[in-house]
C-alpha cells in the first residue's frame, strides 16, 4: 500500500498535462495517478517499440533483391522477458486500480442520501427532508438543467432509479424506463441506472463549485441532452438551502419522504401485517429492520432498498422464515416509484 | 468442389477468373477463389454505405448547435436521424464489413491456396455462407424502410424493447449473417485440420493459416450465442415475453451478458485475421523468417481461449458486483500478455532484415503504429477504476477505432495490395497505393487521437451534439474523417485501375513470398495448383 501512496504523491505533481479535467473528489485524484502511471508508461513502451521498428526499417533497408538476412527463429530469454515485464506492468495496473475501485464500491455508512429519479431525458433529485430539484426552462425556452446542491467535505451517496417518461402510461412500449448512467466527470464516477432496481454511488467532494452530470448510457434521440449539475457548497449554505423559502414552493414545506411513507404505511394498510414496536403479525415487523440480514426461503437477504422494493411488488418472490408465502397482495401499479421511496425512507426510520 | 467441367486445364491464361463466364457462373460458383471475390466486392460495398454514415456523423458533430435567433445552427440532420446513422454505422462496419472481411475474402481465397488444397472443404456451404451474408444485408437494408433502428449496434435493452419493427427486421439481419460467419468458421476448421498438402504439418502451416484458424473456432463457438440472443430480442419485441425487459418481468442486464460473451469474442474474431496478414506481410517484405513463429501461433489459440472470459470488462458500471468487475479485470490484463507478444515479435523479425517498404509494408508498419496505441488504451480501460471515468465515453470509441480500424483495416488494405497480383495477374499502381495510406494513416490519427482526449475530458459517445467547450476537438476530427474518406477513394481508384489497366504479367512471385500461393500461377487455376504440391519446410524459409 505504501508504493501506492508514494506513487500517489510523486504523480499529483505531474497531472497537469494529461487532459483530465480538475478532480473534485480525493478518489478521482487517485484515479488520475493510476492513469498518469499507465500513461507515462504506455508512452515508454510506445516509443521504444515503434523507435525500434522505425530505427529498424532505416537501418535494415533493402538494398539489392537477394540480400541475405539473419535466419533467427527465437529467443528464448527475450520471449520471457516481453512476456513477463508487460506481465507484471498489467497485474501492477490491474491491482492498484482494484484498490481505489474498492473504495468507490465501499458506501459509507453515515452518507448524506439523495435519490436520484431519470427518465427521458431528464434527472430529478429528492432530498430526505422532501425537497426536489427538477430541470426547468429558462427565458429563452432552453432547458435548464436541474442541480443538486451537496456539501463540500461530506460523504453523499445516491439511491437511483429509472422511472417511466410518463408514469400515468402502461400502453407505449416507449414510454417504459430504460437505462440511463450517471456520470460526473470532474469526480470520475459512474453508475448506471437500471429500471427495476436501485443502483448505488456515492463521492466526497473536495472542490467547490458547480460540475456538469451527463447521461452516459445511450437512451435515445435526447440522450446529448440529458444533462444535471452538481453544486458543491460550504456546509453552512447547504443547511441553509436545504430548509430555506425555496424549498417550500406553492404549497409551504413539503413533507419529508420518511413522513410522506409513514402516511402511505397507514393509507394502503401496510399498518394491518406489519408491526412498528417489534411484535410479528402475519408480515415481519419493520421495527429495527434496516440493514440486517434476515434468512428467507431463499437464503440469507440484506434489507436494503432493493429487498424491501421487491417485497412491495412480487411480495413472494423471498419470504422471510416463519412466514407464510402468498398473504401479501402485490402493490405494483398502485404504488409509484416515488411512494415506494417514501415508504422505504419511513422503514429506514423505525428503530 | 468437384466440376467436370471440360477445359484444357492449365494452359496459359487459364484461371479461375476465365475458366467460365457470365454472371451466373459466379453466383453458383463453388470456387473459393471466386466466393472470395464476390466477398471482396459486396463487403467493399458495405463499407461505402457504413462509411458514408460515418462522414455524416463527422458532419453534423463538426459544430456545436446553437439557438440563434430562434433557429438552430450546427445541425445537418436531426437528433432521430443521427442516432440512425450511428447505428447502421456501427451495425453494417461491425457485422458485414470487419467481421466478414479478412476471414471471408483474403482467407477463403488464400487458406486454401497457402495449405496447398484444391479448395475448401465444403464448397457448397461456402457459397451459402455469402447468400447468408447477402440475406443478412437485405434485412438490414428493409429494417431501413421500417422507420429504421435507433439503438446502436450493441441493441442494448430495454430501450430495444419497443415493439419496433426496424429493430426486429435488424436483429434478424445480424441474426442471418451470424450463420454466413458460422458457416466460414465451420470450413475453415473443417480444411485445415482435412485438406493440408503432404507434409504440410501443423507446425508448417502460415501464420495467416493459423490466424485463421483460431478466429474460425471464435466463429463456430461464440457466434450461435448472440444468434440466440437475437432472437430473444426479437421474440420480446414482437411477443412481449419478458426476458431482458424488467417491465415485463426481464432483467436488462442479463442481456448484456448474453450480448458481451459473444461480441468480446467477436472483437476477436475481427482482429486475429489482422494479426495473421500482418505476419504474413513483415516476414515477405522483410525477407527473414518469422521471429517466434510458434509464439505467434500459439498465442492467437491463447487470445481466443482466454477471450470467452473477458465479457464482464464490458460492465463494470453496469451495476454487476465489485468481485466479478475485479475478476474481469484481472483476466482481460491476461489477454494483453499475448497480444503484446505478437508485436514485440514482429518487430524482432525486422532485426537484420532486408526491408522493402512497398505499399503493403507501409500498412502493417501502420498497423504496428495504431494498434499499439490500441492497445495500451485498452490497458488503461481495463483497469477498473480508470474505467469508472472513461466507460460509455469518446475514449472508448478511440480505443476501438484505433484498433478496429488502425488494426483490422489496416491489415485488408495491406492484404489487399500484397495479394491483389495474386488475385489479378496485375499490380496496383505503387504511387496511388502509397497515397492511399498515407491518407489514411495521417487522417486517421486526426481523426481519433482528439477523441482520447474528448473522453478524457468527459465527452460521452452517442451524442448527437455536445458542449461548446469540446468544439475544437471535435472539429479537428471531422477534418480527420474526410481525410481518411479521400484516402479509401483513392486505393478504390488504384484497384480500378489495376483492374482496367493493361500490364504485363506479373509472374507467380512479384514480392518474393515464401507461402504456397506465390508457387501457382498469378491468377491460379481453377484447381489452384497445376500438381498437389509436396511441403518439406516452414513457411517462412528464407536462408
Amino acid at each position: 500500500m505504501w508504493l501506492f501512496q508514494l506513487l500517489n504523491s510523486a504523480l499529483a505533481q505531474a497531472d497537469s498535462s494529461t487532459f483530465m479535467p480538475p478532480a473534485a473528489t480525493e478518489l478521482a485524484s487517485q484515479v488520475d495517478s493510476i492513469y498518469s502511471f499507465l500513461l507515462w508508461a504506455s508512452l515508454i513502451s510506445f516509443v521504444l517499440l515503434i523507435g525500434g521498428m522505425i530505427f529498424f526499417v532505416i537501418k535494415y533497408k533493402r538494398r539489392t533483391p537477394n540480400d541475405k538476412t539473419a535466419y533467427i527463429t527465437h529467443n528464448h530469454t527475450l520471449e520471457f522477458l516481453w512476456s513477463f515485464i508487460p506481465f507484471c506492468i498489467f497485474i501492477f495496473a490491474f491491482a492498484w486500480g482494484w484498490i481505489v475501485f474498492h473504495q468507490y464500491r465501499s458506501m459509507p455508512e453515515n452518507g448524506l442520501e439523495i435519490h436520484v429519479v431519470a427518465k427521458k431525458w431528464d434527472w430529478r433529485f429528492i432530498y430526505k427532508n422532501g425537497r426536489e430539484v427538477t430541470a426547468g426552462v429558462d427565458d429563452q425556452g432552453n432547458k435548464t438543467p436541474a442541480t443538486m446542491v451537496v456539501p463540500l467535505g461530506r460523504p453523499v451517496k445516491l439511491i437511483m432509479a429509472s422511472e417511466k417518461v410518463n408514469p400515468a402510461s402502461n400502453e407505449d412500449p416507449r414510454d417504459r424506463p430504460v437505462l440511463h448512467s450517471f456520470y460526473v466527470p470532474a469526480f470520475r464516477q459512474k453508475q448506471d441506472v437500471v429500471p427495476g432496481r436501485y443502483t448505488t454511488l456515492w463521492f466526497q467532494a473536495t472542490e467547490l463549485g458547480t460540475f456538469n452530470v451527463f447521461c452516459a448510457e445511450y437512451c435515445g434521440d435526447g440522450h446529448y441532452s440529458m444533462r444535471a449539475a452538481v453544486k458543491v457548497v460550504k456546509p453552512a449554505e447547504y443547511e441553509e438551502w436545504l430548509s430555506g423559502e425555496a424549498a417550500g414552493g406553492a404549497g409551504g414545506k413539503p413533507l419529508s419522504l420518511a413522513e410522506q411513507g409513514k402516511n402511505i404505511y397507514a393509507t394502503h394498510m401496510c399498518i394491518g401485517c406489519h408491526s412498528l414496536n417489534g411484535s410479528a403479525g402475519s408480515g415481519p415487523t419493520w421495527k429495527g429492520i434496516w440493514g440486517h440480514e434476515v434468512a428467507t426461503d431463499k437464503g440469507t437477504v440484506k434489507i436494503d432498498e432493493n429487498y424491501i422494493r421487491e417485497s412491495i411488488l412480487q411480495p413472494n418472490a423471498k419470504i422471510v422464515n416463519g412466514f407464510q408465502g402468498g398473504v401479501m397482495p402485490s402493490f405494483a401499479g398502485q404504488l409509484k416509484d416515488d411512494e415506494i421511496n417514501a415508504l422505504i425512507e419511513f422503514i429506514k426510520t423505525v428503530k | 468442389m468437384a466440376n467436370n467441367h471440360a477445359h484444357d486445364s492449365h494452359g496459359a491464361g487459364h484461371n479461375y477468373l476465365n475458366h467460365e463466364k457470365g454472371l451466373w457462373s459466379w453466383l453458383t460458383t463453388l470456387d473459393h477463389k471466386r466466393i472470395g471475390i464476390m466477398y471482396f466486392v459486396t463487403v467493399m460495398a458495405f463499407f461505402l454505405v457504413g462509411g458514408l454514415a460515418a462522414l455524416t456523423i463527422r458532419t453534423e458533430l463538426f459544430s456545436a448547435n446553437r439557438l440563434v435567433d430562434g433557429h438552430v445552427t450546427g445541425a445537418v440532420v436531426t437528433a432521430s436521424q443521427y442516432t440512425r446513422l450511428m447505428t447502421y454505422h456501427g451495425a453494417i462496419m461491425v457485422f458485414l464489413v470487419i467481421i466478414p472481411g479478412i476471414p471471408a475474402f483474403l482467407g477463403n481465397f488464400f487458406l486454401p491456396l497457402q495449405i496447398g488444397a484444391k479448395d475448401v472443404a465444403f464448397p457448397r456451404l461456402n457459397l451459402l455462407s455469402w447468400y447468408c451474408l447477402l440475406g443478412g444485408a437485405a434485412l438490414a437494408v428493409t429494417s431501413m424502410f421500417f422507420g429504421g433502428a435507433d439503438t446502436g449496434w450493441t441493441f442494448y435493452t430495454p430501450y430495444s424493447i419497443s415493439l419496433s419493427k426496424a429493430v426486429v427486421l435488424l436483429v434478424s439481419g445480424a441474426f442471418v449473417g451470424g450463420f454466413s460467419s458460422i458457416l466460414t468458421g465451420l470450413n475453415f476448421v473443417a480444411t485445415v485440420h482435412k485438406l493440408r498438402a503432404p507434409g504440410m504439418t501443423m507446425n508448417r502451416i502460415p501464420l495467416f493459416v493459423w490466424a485463421l484458424y483460431s478466429t474460425a473456432i471464435l466463429q463456430v463457438l461464440a457466434t450461435p450465442v448472440l444468434a440466440i440472443t437475437l432472437l430473444l430480442i426479437a421474440m420480446e419485441n414482437v411477443f412481449q415475453i419478458g426476458f431482458f425487459d424488467p417491465s415485463l418481468g426481464g432483467d436488462p442486464v442479463l442481456f448484456q451478458h448474453f450480448f458481451w460473451f459473444y461480441s468480446h469474442p467477436a472483437v476477436y474474431i475481427m482482429i486475429l485475421p489482422a494479426f495473421g496478414v500482418i505476419s504474413e506481410l513483415i516476414a515477405t517484405f522483410s525477407r527473414k523468417t518469422i521471429f517466434g513463429y510458434t509464439a505467434i501461433a500459439y498465442s492467437s489459440i491463447a487470445i481466443a481461449a482466454v477471450s470467452f472470459f473477458v465479457w464482464g470488462h464490458h460492465m463494470f458500471v453496469s451495476g454487476q458486483s465489485e468481485i466479478a468487475g475485479v475478476v474481469f479485470s484481472a483476466i482481460t490484463m491476461l489477454v494483453g500478455v499475448p497480444t503484446a507478444i505478437k508485436v514485440f515479435n514482429w518487430v524482432a523479425t525486422l532485426y537484420k532484415a532486408s526491408i522493402n517498404m512497398a505499399s503493403p509494408m507501409l500498412f502493417a508498419m501502420g498497423f504496428m503504429f495504431l494498434f499499439t496505441i490500441g492497445g495500451v488504451t485498452g490497458i488503461m480501460l481495463a483497469t477498473t477504476a480508470i474505467d469508472l471515468h472513461f466507460h460509455d465515453t469518446y475514449f472508448v470509441v478511440a480505443h476501438f477505432h484505433y484498433v478496429m480500424v488502425g488494426g483490422t483495416l489496416m491489415a485488408i488494405m495491406g492484404g489487399i495490395y500484397y495479394w491483389f497480383p495474386k488475385m489479378f495477374g496485375k499490380m496496383c499502381n505503387e504511387v496511388l497505393a502509397q497515397a492511399s495510406f498515407f491518407f489514411i494513416f495521417v487522417g486517421f490519427n486526426v481523426t481519433f487521437f482528439p477523441q482520447f482526449v474528448l473522453g478524457a475530458k468527459g465527452m460521452p459517445r452517442r451524442y448527437y451534439d455536445y458542449l461548446p467547450v469540446f468544439e475544437p476537438l471535435n472539429r479537428m476530427s471531422s477534418i480527420g474523417a474526410y481525410m481518411i474518406g479521400t484516402g479509401f477513394v483513392i486505393g478504390l481508384i488504384a484497384v480500378i485501375h489495376a483492374l482496367l489497366s493493361k500490364q504485363e504479367p506479373v509472374g507467380n512471385n512479384p514480392w518474393g513470398g515464401k507461402t504456397l500461393e506465390w508457387t501457382t500461377t498469378s491468377p491460379p487455376p481453377h484447381d489452384n495448383f497445376e500438381k498437389t504440391p509436396i511441403v518439406t519446410a516452414g513457411p517462412y524459409e528464407y536462408r
